[in-house]
């Protein structure tokens, strides 16, 4: 039986919620799920603008309050690891017959999700980006993928998860369909609990200094740290990892510094920080540091950035500005 | 002396907060000369014309010849290095001739200062001051805080115990309080292991002392990284002075919202002295094998913190 997917529903219009809500406007319909009523109405006076890789204004069903949303066929949860509970009580009860995709960084928001409806899961990881340039309109940056696949605990469909990816990318994103995601999802973990954390606190885009280990005070050595601590975990928990971390951050410097002489990818933490918002640091450091603690693999490093990020976060509540 | 002219010259190399309290107490003993030798000329004038003043803790104004020319320095019995620690070599190199026949005393932060200036001197003191302070206007210092200053002869290439003992009692004699000991490694050590575990956590996340030592989470790292500082002590054969982790909790109490030197130059931009702290207990280390991971990657986050001041924003 062919796969119904006519109308999806994307939870978050920030940068990736947005580009992949223009993006699927083109080939089904689509709603976006705001907490804000203004950027709802807005979206739909104007729809939603793309530029950058993609130039196009995609026409988009949006509104704030979960309750006027039609039933829909994909849910894509798009908001930040810390809003996740928060949605999931918005979504209870809703759209029984749906499927739901996370998207977040780290690890943990299917369990999250799952805690509020009996909603087949997709995980995924996605190595697009974009800048949320207003609520209307985002720039798309990196055309790389999203990795799609089932998550195991709800035993969902391979052929929706196939299903899903072709739409994405006949939308004109980049998705690719696996049938197991967790080395994937524990490759971009580790990437980014090295890159995120690093940049969270020293306000350094990704750039090349986190491939230097030129001098014993290089950055790239607490980078590799995090990267090896990260392995260890995995190594531990019996994941086969999809791609080593390190080689991710080689390619994503060299990337950014070769396409754009003067492009620095600001890793999602760092703008939380920039904006002293709460960072994703429990889902992605500190998810580490639980596993690894549960496991038994000692990670100094790993803990030592999420304790760091966490007192970040709290001078932030002290009232220290720069 | 019989003709009236001074029994000591003593020069202190880089007059800022911490040089203008011993330049200004110095100054006010009899028969001592005081110099200053430093590169901020507003400074420089002020103190020329109007003497060197200190408020808070100190209310005294101290008669200073200051120079932002180390050629014009005399030849001086004692240097007295104050400089923030990056900046020792290039102050000593210019101002070495005036110590030809003197001894030179670091009362930096850190360590490795003394082996820099040993490069340019031969007479050589190690020191450590507790006093705090920061400059309020040029020709005008305030004194945060008074403590002891400890210095002792330089292994490698020492001062005679005699001269030592002759500093500390001048500096004393001007109102702060100095032990001249003949192993002044300990004194040293304990505030930078110290420093090392505190200033960069602050650097890093921006809090006070006392919120730091507050929070589990942080707390826990600054137990980390004494712990390695002290296991290099240890395979150094120092004994140090006192617990650096007990020291945490009592600054804790007495200085909670103290903001650490180096979270005060994170928020102006401006270079850490982080080589001289963690860097130079990264350094000791390797050299007895003695593995510091956590100092290394904090040195490393705060190179990179620096290094976020040159991307374009």
């Amino acid at each position: 039986m062919p796969v119904e997917l006519r109308r999806v529903c994307v939870v978050g219009a920030g940068a990736i919620g947005s580009l992949l809500a223009a993006h699927l406007s083109r080939v089904c319909e689509a709603w976006v799920l705001t907490r804000r009523p203004q950027q709802a109405e807005q979206l739909n006076a104007d729809g939603l603008r793309v530029s950058g890789k993609h130039e196009f204004v995609g026409r988009v069903h949006a509104t704030a309050d979960a309750s006027e949303l039609p039933d829909f066929h994909l849910g894509i949860i798009a908001v930040k690891a810390n809003d996740l509970e928060h949605v999931g009580q918005r979504l209870a009860g809703l759209a029984p017959q749906a499927t739901m995709m996370t998207i977040q960084n780290g690890l943990g928001a299917e369990a999250v999700i799952a805690r509020h409806g009996d909603w087949p899961l997709i995980s995924s990881v996605t190595f697009m980006s974009g800048t949320r340039r207003s609520d209307v309109h985002v720039e798309y940056e990196l055309d790389t993928a999203t990795w799609l696949g089932p998550w195991a605990s709800t035993r969902t469909d391979q052929a929706v998860v196939d299903a899903v990816a072709a739409l994405i990318n006949a939308s004109g994103l980049n998705a690719e369909a696996m049938t197991d995601l967790v080395p994937a999802q524990w490759s971009k973990l580790i990437f980014n609990s090295a890159i995120n954390s690093v940049s969270a606190l020293t306000e350094l885009p990704h750039v090349a200094r986190y491939v230097d280990e030129e001098e014993a005070s290089s950055l790239g050595h607490v980078v590799r740290a995090l990267v090896e601590e990260g392995k260890a975990v995995a190594a531990a928990a019996g994941i086969e990892l999809y791609e080593d971390p390190w080689d991710m951050n080689v390619l994503a410097v060299k990337r950014g510094e070769t396409s754009h002489s003067d492009y620095a990818h600001l890793p999602s933490m760092l703008e939380d920080v920039l904006a002293h918002r709460p960072t994703e640091v429990a889902f992605i450091a500190g998810a580490l540091h639980r596993e690894a603690d549960r496991l038994g693999v000692p990670v100094p490093v790993t803990a030592a950035a999420h304790r760091l990020i966490k007192g970040k976060e709290a001078s932030w509540r002290t009232g220290v500005r720069t | 002396m019989a003709n009236g002219g001074p029994d000591m010259k003593v020069c202190i190399v880089g007059c800022g907060a911490v040089g203008s309290l011993f330049a200004a107490h110095l100054a006010q003993v009899d028969d001592v000369e005081v110099w200053a030798y430093d590169v901020v000329a507003p400074h420089v004038e002020a103190i020329n014309r109007d003497g060197l003043k200190l408020t808070g803790e100190a209310n005294i104004t101290g008669r200073v010849r200051a120079t932002t020319d180390a050629a014009e320095l005399p030849a001086c019995e004692f240097g007295i290095v104050a400089t923030k620690s990056m900046y020792t070599r290039a102050a000593i190199e210019a101002s070495a001739h005036a110590f030809a026949d003197g001894a030179v005393a670091s009362v930096q932060n850190g360590v490795g200062n003394e082996e820099v200036i040993a490069e340019h001197v031969e007479r050589v003191i190690r020191g450590t001051t507790f006093p705090a302070g920061h400059v309020v206007e040029p020709g005008v210092v305030h004194m945060d805080t008074r403590g002891d200053t400890s210095i002792g002869p330089f292994e490698p290439k020492p001062a005679p115990m005699d001269a030592v003992t002759r500093l500390a009692e001048a500096i004393t004699a001007g109102g702060m309080n100095t032990r001249a000991l003949p192993d002044a490694r300990g004194a040293q050590w304990t505030k930078l292991i110290f420093n090392a575990a505190t200033n960069p956590l602050g650097a890093l996340t921006r809090l006070t002392h006392g919120r730091l030592c507050e929070l589990p989470e942080t707390r826990r790292l600054i137990t980390q990284l004494v712990d390695e500082g002290k296991a290099v002590a240890a395979a150094l054969g120092i004994t140090l002075d006192s617990d650096p982790d007990e020291l945490v909790d009592h600054a804790a109490k007495v200085a909670y919202e103290h903001r650490a030197s180096m979270l005060q130059d994170v928020l102006a931009e401006r270079a850490t002295e982080v080589d001289a702290l963690n860097g130079g207990i990264v350094r000791f280390g390797e050299e007895q094998g003695v593995p510091t991971p956590m100092n290394q990657a904090i040195a490393a986050l705060i190179k990179g913190l620096e290094r976020s001041w040159q991307q374009p924003r």
